[in-house]
């Protein structure tokens, strides 16, 4: 039976109150908050950490047959997102990465096809949902990211949950719609879209059920995904499902982030479900798609190492909206008097992309010492070319020493910088995100995190930061 | 293998050093021009005296033609170099090692380094292009040697707070050494709250803790040391010339402790070697060190033999580094007070050794040590940050052993 093999979600750490917006701009707060990308994050960056998140258990990599990186927001355009996100793993060169991006419903169609693929496919729902100032798309919106794989068939995996069926009705409708470049989406009057998409989503649930010959008192956990918050609603309250199976929306803790947001919700589920459970993931936008999984025995054993909601909990303080609007470009402020950041440069980069984008070092055959970033000549007994491949994304270390750099050049100053020894030997010196200055202590534990660290000349610079190990965790030696 | 040093084989006959500062009005030519200048007039000598160049820069210029141009020199050997912040003294190592070998009788270095056009603070950079990794990380020096001063306060056991006040005293000795030098960049005494309470830059640094932005140039003449009394009665004696690169591994060994700048140890036992010095702290008569940011004069205090591992701090406070000191260190005020112009700064170390030695530093400024019958200064030189370094360190002396 086909389904899925592995899941992980990421909720980016910083939080800003709703209240907030309202006491800045004047206007009627909400309650609340919502999760904010890092100055240093983009629907790539996410993907990468919820990706990194769901196969973090032994083997998944190298079972990958093909990635879709699905995003509203896509950190380039013409060229692949998902190409930095099949880097940053490390999946094999012959792994098709492509985008599924431009609409938030290309979430649900990254999940459907990859639902429906012969070839084990990890595929990411990533987005960052901005509004304009003061407005519902901004104080609603929120930002994430979740990572599914689906497979099992000749895989050998264990499938955690079943798909038994999954139906997708299309209409095209002009409820919400973003010429490229604008800042924000305009929306329709909600109730014009309201009654059509309660009654897609019928249409759907009424298929998918039928097909795995289900009635609606069977499904257990009810999941409505969409960005039309009022239609969500009705479809929650009206479905005929048992009232008690629709979950929570999670849009009080970290708003709705669009393409992820059927991802983050489903995650959410897959954190807590009990074997044998029917979970049916309702998701509106342009039409309607319905996927009906049933969780197996396999789930408890095979949850991803970060839950929802232990990331939820793991938030920062919520942050000044004025800082939320500079990180957005909303504000500009005042460059340091240095020279310009540069972008990376092409050929350097791609000579480099499982160091760059894989956090790959090397360690010395003959005397072991690990070397970040890989050398040719050991540092220790000065051997050549007797390296071998050594992943460090995974590996925690601990800080040596630090500095707080008032002067560099980051679009949120200060910079923080460590320089962290990790467990197992080797040392690199890198920012420290996530965090404060309070968190930049010799002795403090940090693990690492893929970041964009800059963006110059219209080129995106992707790099490892470290940050707190917060969650009491790490992941395990991965892949 | 094994280094043979030049003691007392070659002699520095003239010098000249700019005022270093903001120079909004001068290029870096006028700048060459004017050190060359001052050098070939106190040498007695001129231009056409001289048989061969070595200019320092690190980014105010490529080539020879960068000294030559402005100077019309007339074919002549021009030798444009870099090594970082330590730019300055390889170009005199150079310049001595060329006499010494006897391929030239009269050579000349230079440095030179026009900072404040760029409108940047601090360093503007070369052009390289970026490794595309963003390993070497967009940290700048003075993060970079701020992440001595955790590093030394928790292997040592003192407080944040009682560092910032031995970093402190060193910014304001300097600075009062500095007000006694009309070549300076910063010529008054800064009080110690003012320098404590300074907006901060990076880690524990503020604005007093960094050496100045300048703009400046520094040029000296060598010749073999048998022929040095024929320019001049007083003549400076090289006693030792060291340099090294480090092996660039304290950013990746999790054994280096940022307490130290290994290359400054390996650099300095070296050059005490050439010279003979075994007791530094008490044979020298001044030091000319690398503060390019007050932790790593309080560091290169131990690495250099002038302090007990862990004591520099208390010698720091007890003031044996004053210009009434047990030994003067940065007489001149430093790259603190004088102003850091990258490619100048080793010459114009080398500068306050000649003015000392030959008894023409003013009186306000002039180290008491002298008066004790000691000859010998130090001068030292470093690029690069703690973990991965260059390290120059020269002994000069106004007398011929035996």
């Amino acid at each position: 039976m086909p389904g899925l093999i592995a899941y992980g979600a990421y909720v980016p750490y910083h939080r800003l109150a709703r209240a907030d917006i309202a006491a800045t701009l004047g206007t009627v707060a909400s309650r609340g908050t919502r999760a904010v990308a890092g100055y240093d994050e983009d629907t790539t960056s996410m993907a990468v950490e919820a990706a990194r998140s769901s196969l973090a258990r032994d083997g998944l990599r190298t079972r990958i047959g093909q990635l879709f990186l699905a995003t509203a927001a896509p950190a380039y355009l013409d060229k692949t997102n998902a190409t930095a996100v099949h880097a940053a793993l490390g999946l094999d060169p012959h792994v098709l990465a492509v985008d599924m991006a431009g609409s938030v419903r290309s979430g649900l169609g990254a999940l459907v096809t990859a639902a429906r693929s012969p070839v084990p496919t990890l595929t990411v729902l990533s987005d960052l949902r901005t509004g304009l100032p003061g407005g519902g798309e901004e104080s609603a919106g929120g930002d994430g990211a979740a990572a599914f794989a689906f497979g099992g068939h000749r895989n050998g995996a264990p499938v955690i949950a079943e798909l038994l069926a999954h139906d997708t009705v299309s209409d095209e409708i002009l409820d919400r719609w973003r010429l490229p470049g604008a800042p924000a989406s305009r929306v329709w009057e909600e109730r014009f879209a309201e009654e059509i998409y309660v009654s897609l989503a019928d249409k759907a649930l009424s298929a998918a059920l039928d097909q795995a010959g289900l009635d609606r008192d069977a499904v257990d956990h009810l999941i409505v995904s969409g960005l039309h918050a009022r239609a969500c609603a009705t479809v929650r309250r009206t479905s005929g499902v048992r009232s008690e199976a629709a979950t929570a929306d999670l849009s009080a803790e970290i708003g709705n982030a669009g393409t992820a947001q059927p991802g983050l919700l489903l995650a959410d589920v897959l954190d807590r479900a009990e074997p044998g459970r029917i979970i049916a993931l309702v998701v509106l936008g342009d039409g309607a798609g319905v996927l009906l999984l049933r969780t197996t025995d396999a789930l408890p054993a095979h949850r991803a190492a970060r839950p929802v909601a232990a990331q939820i909990a793991a938030g920062g303080a919520p942050m000044p909206y004025a800082t939320y609007l500079s990180w957005r470009g909303l504000l500009d402020r005042e460059p340091p008097r240095r020279p310009d950041p540069e972008p990376p440069y092409a050929p350097p980069a791609h000579r480099r992309n499982s160091w760059k984008y894989g956090f790959v070092a090397s360690r010395c055959e003959k005397c072991g010492t690990r070397h970040l970033p890989p050398d040719r000549v050991c540092v220790t007994c000065r051997s050549v070319d007797a390296m071998t491949d050594e992943p460090m994304e995974h590996v925690p270390g601990t800080v040596a020493t630090f500095t707080v750099d008032r002067l560099a050049h980051t679009p949120s100053p200060p910079m923080l910088v460590v320089v962290v020894d990790y467990d197992g030997g080797g040392r690199f010196r890198c920012q420290l995100t996530d965090a404060t200055e309070a968190d930049a202590v010799i002795g403090a534990r940090v693990e690492m995190t893929f970041r964009r660290t800059v963006t110059a000349a219209g080129v995106h610079n992707y790099f490892w930061k470290a940050r707190p190990v917060r969650t009491g965790e790490t992941e395990g030696t991965g892949a | 293998m094994s280094s043979h040093g030049i003691r007392d084989r070659v002699a520095i006959v003239g010098m000249g050093c700019t005022p270093f500062g903001e120079h909004w009005t001068r290029s870096a030519d006028d700048l060459l021009v004017d050190a060359v200048g001052e050098a070939v007039t106190s040498a007695g000598i001129t231009l056409d005296d001289i048989d061969a160049f070595w200019l320092g820069t690190q980014a105010s210029g490529v080539s020879g033609l960068t000294l030559s141009r402005p100077l019309h020199l007339p074919y002549k050997p021009v030798t444009r170099l870099e090594n970082m912040c330590a730019t300055g003294s390889e170009a005199l190592r150079n310049a001595c090692y060329a006499v010494a070998s006897g391929a030239y009788d009269v050579a000349m270095a230079v440095g030179v380094e026009k900072l404040k056009d760029s409108g940047m603070s601090g360093l503007s950079g070369t052009s390289m292009p970026g490794a595309g990794d963003d390993s070497r990380g967009e940290i700048t020096a003075p993060a970079n040697f701020s992440l001595l001063a955790p590093a030394y306060a928790a292997k040592y056991g003192l407080a944040e707070e009682e560092l910032k006040d031995v970093i402190t005293r060193i910014a304001w000795k300097n600075h009062v050494n500095g007000a006694r030098n009309p070549r300076a960049q910063f010529r008054k005494e800064v009080p110690l709250e003012r320098i404590r309470s300074a907006p901060i830059v990076a880690g524990m640094l503020g604005v007093f803790d960094c050496s100045g932005v300048s703009d400046g140039s520094a040029a000296a003449i060598v010749v073999r040391a048998e022929d040095a009394y024929k320019y001049t009665d007083k003549p400076i004696f090289v006693k030792a010339l060291s340099f090294v690169a480090g092996p660039a591994d304290g950013l990746l060994d999790p054994d280096y402790d940022f307490t130290t700048f290994p290359e400054v140890v390996v650099s300095a036992q070296e050059a005490y070697r050439q010279a003979g010095i075994t007791d530094p702290r008490a044979e020298l008569a001044l030091a000319e060190v690398h503060d390019c940011f007050t932790p790593t004069e309080l560091v290169l205090m131990e690495d250099l033999g002038f302090s007990e591992r862990g004591q520099a701090w208390k010698d720091v406070t007890s003031g044996a580094f004053d210009l009434d000191g047990s030994l003067p260190v940065n007489p001149d005020g430093g790259l603190k007070a004088f102003g850091h112009p990258i490619g100048a700064s080793g010459l114009r170390m080398m500068f306050e050794a000649w003015l000392q030695l030959r008894g023409e530093a003013p009186p306000e400024r002039t180290v008491s040590t002298l008066a004790e019958g000691r000859s010998l200064a130090l001068t030292h030189n470093l690029g690069g940050g703690p973990g991965e370094c260059v390290s120059f360190v020269s002994v000069v002396g106004s007398e011929l052993t035996d």
